[in-house]
C-alpha cells in the first residue's frame, strides 16, 4: 500500500487531503511512515526502518502501526499499491 | 491595459450572519484590472450592512421587494436607471431571480445588461423538481417531493424512511425526525417562504459544494469546490477551503454541457463514504462564498461582467487547492445623517 498521490505532508507534520479538505496532524514516528509509505516502501522495510530509527521493540511498533494502518484506510488516504 | 469604464448595480447587500453575495461580487469586480467599476448597491433594507462599508459601493439606492410585483419593482429599477445609467444589473439573490429575468427583455430594451439563465434552466432545477432534474442529467438526488398542505405530511411516511430534510423553496433546511417535527418546520417556513415546501430525504455524508460560470454554450467558464469547515447555526460557511477533486468538476462540466447553463451557479452535494455524489440543491446565482474563488485564482465576478458585455472569455481550468476563507464580524460606525438621508430619500 502507499500514502495517495495527492496528500500533501509538511515538514511539521501536517497533513492535508485536497479531495476531503480535511486535515490531520502526526508526531515524529507518525510522518516518517508516511514518508515511506509515500516512496512505496514495504511493511518489512518501514518496520526495519522505525525500529532502527526509533526508541520502541517489535511487539509494540506492529500494534501501533497496525491501529495506524487502520486509522490512514478509514480516512482514505492510503491506497492500494498497483503492484499488489 | 486600460479599464473599461461600467456601471454595474448589485443586490445582496445583506452581510449580516446569513450573508448575500452582493459585497463578495463587489469585491472580485473592484479587484478586476479589466474594468474600472461604479458600482451602484441595490438595497432592500437600509440596516444592510453591504451600504455603509467603505470602498464597497459608489451609491446605493432602496428598491421595493420583488413581492410588490414586476411593474413597480421594475418602474424602480428603470427610474434610478434614468437618473444613474446602469450598464449591467447583477442580481444576487434567489427570491429576485424570476422578476429579473421575467423582465429581461424590457431591461435590455433600456440597454441595461443582465447575464441570467433562461426561465427554463431556473425552472427545472428548483427544488421540487430534483428527481426529474436528477434523471435528465443523470445526477444522484435524493428523492424531493414539494407539499402545500400539513395534511399532506402523515403520508410523507409511506415514501420516506425519517429523519427527512424540510426545506423552504428559497432557503431554510431543518432536519425532522418524525412527522410532527416535519409539522412544526412546515408551518415555520410557509410562513417565511411560502409554499411548496419541499421534503428531501436526508443522505448522510459530508457536504461540498461548488461555484461556477456558464456561458449559456455548454462551456464552464469558471468551476472551483469548497468544503465548509465551520458552520453557523443557521447552517451557512463561516469557513470553508478549496478542494482538488476532479470528480465533482467533471460533474458540473457534465452538468454545464447538458444544460447550457448561463450565468453562476452554486451545487450543493453531499459526497457519502461511499464516494457517491449526490445533487441536493442548486442555487441559480454565484453564491456568498465566492471571494474564495476569486482568492484561490478564478475571478468570477469579473468573468461573469465580461460575458454580460459579450466579451469572449477563455474557460478557467486552474485554481489553488487548499486556499481557505474565514468570516468574521466587524462594527462599523455610521452616521445617522447618513440613515435619515436613505431612509428619506431612497438614496444615499
Amino acid at each position: 500500500m502507499r500514502l495517495r498521490d495527492n496528500i500533501a505532508v509538511s515538514e511539521s507534520g501536517f497533513l492535508f487531503d485536497p479531495n476531503s479538505g480535511e486535515s490531520f496532524s502526526v508526531n515524529a514516528s507518525g510522518k516518517e511512515i508516511l514518508r515511506l509509505l509515500a516512496k512505496g516502501k514495504s511493511l518489512a522495510e518501514i518496520e526495519d526502518a522505525i525500529l532502527s530509527g526509533f526508541d520502541i521493540d517489535e511487539k509494540s511498533f506492529n500494534r501501533y502501526m497496525d491501529d495506524f494502518l487502520h486509522t490512514l484506510r478509514r480516512f482514505n488516504l492510503i491506497e492500494a499499491a498497483t503492484d499488489e | 491595459m486600460s479599464k473599461r469604464k461600467i456601471t454595474i448595480a448589485i443586490t445582496g447587500l445583506n452581510n449580516t450572519d446569513n450573508p448575500g453575495p452582493g459585497i463578495p461580487v463587489v469585491r472580485g469586480i473592484r479587484e478586476s484590472d479589466r474594468f474600472d467599476a461604479r458600482i451602484i448597491g441595490l438595497a432592500y433594507e437600509n440596516m444592510e450592512p453591504g451600504i455603509y462599508m467603505e470602498g464597497a459601493l459608489d451609491k446605493t439606492y432602496l428598491i421595493p421587494y420583488p413581492s410588490v410585483g414586476i411593474d413597480p419593482f421594475m418602474d424602480r429599477i428603470l427610474e434610478i436607471h434614468k437618473k444613474d445609467p446602469v450598464d449591467l444589473v447583477i442580481p444576487n439573490l434567489d427570491a429576485e431571480l424570476f422578476t429579473f429575468m421575467k423582465a429581461e427583455a424590457l431591461l435590455r430594451k433600456n440597454n441595461i445588461s443582465t447575464y441570467l439563465p433562461t426561465l427554463e434552466q431556473f425552472e427545472e432545477r428548483q427544488k421540487g423538481n430534483l428527481d426529474s432534474f436528477g434523471e435528465k442529467y443523470g445526477i444522484d438526488v435524493p428523492h424531493s417531493k414539494s407539499i402545500t398542505s400539513v395534511n399532506d405530511i402523515p403520508e410523507l411516511r409511506e415514501e420516506f424512511e425519517y429523519p427527512v430534510l424540510v426545506k423552504g423553496k428559497f432557503y431554510d433546511a431543518y432536519i425532522a425526525y418524525n412527522s410532527e417535527q416535519v409539522i412544526n418546520h412546515f408551518n415555520k417556513i410557509s410562513a417565511k417562504w411560502g409554499l411548496p415546501v419541499i421534503i428531501q430525504e436526508f443522505i448522510r455524508g459530508t457536504e461540498v459544494n461548488v461555484v461556477a460560470l456558464g456561458d449559456g454554450t455548454g462551456e464552464t467558464i469558471a468551476a472551483v469546490p469548497m468544503r465548509k469547515q465551520y458552520i453557523t447555526d443557521k447552517g451557512k460557511a463561516w469557513s470553508g477551503i478549496t478542494l482538488g477533486d476532479k470528480k465533482l468538476l467533471q460533474i458540473t462540466r457534465d452538468l454545464f454541457k447538458q444544460n447550457k447553463w448561463k450565468g453562476g451557479m452554486e451545487l450543493e452535494m453531499i459526497k457519502t463514504n461511499q464516494g457517491i455524489y449526490y445533487l441536493i440543491e442548486i442555487n441559480p446565482r454565484i453564491p456568498a462564498w465566492v471571494y474564495l474563488a476569486v482568492g484561490a485564482g478564478q475571478n468570477i465576478p469579473e468573468a461573469l461582467v465580461r460575458l454580460a458585455m459579450g466579451e469572449k472569455v477563455e474557460p478557467m481550468t486552474t485554481y489553488e487547492v487548499g486556499k481557505m476563507f474565514i468570516r468574521y464580524s466587524y462594527d462599523l460606525i455610521g452616521n445617522i445623517s447618513d440613515f435619515e438621508k436613505l431612509s428619506i430619500s431612497g438614496e444615499l
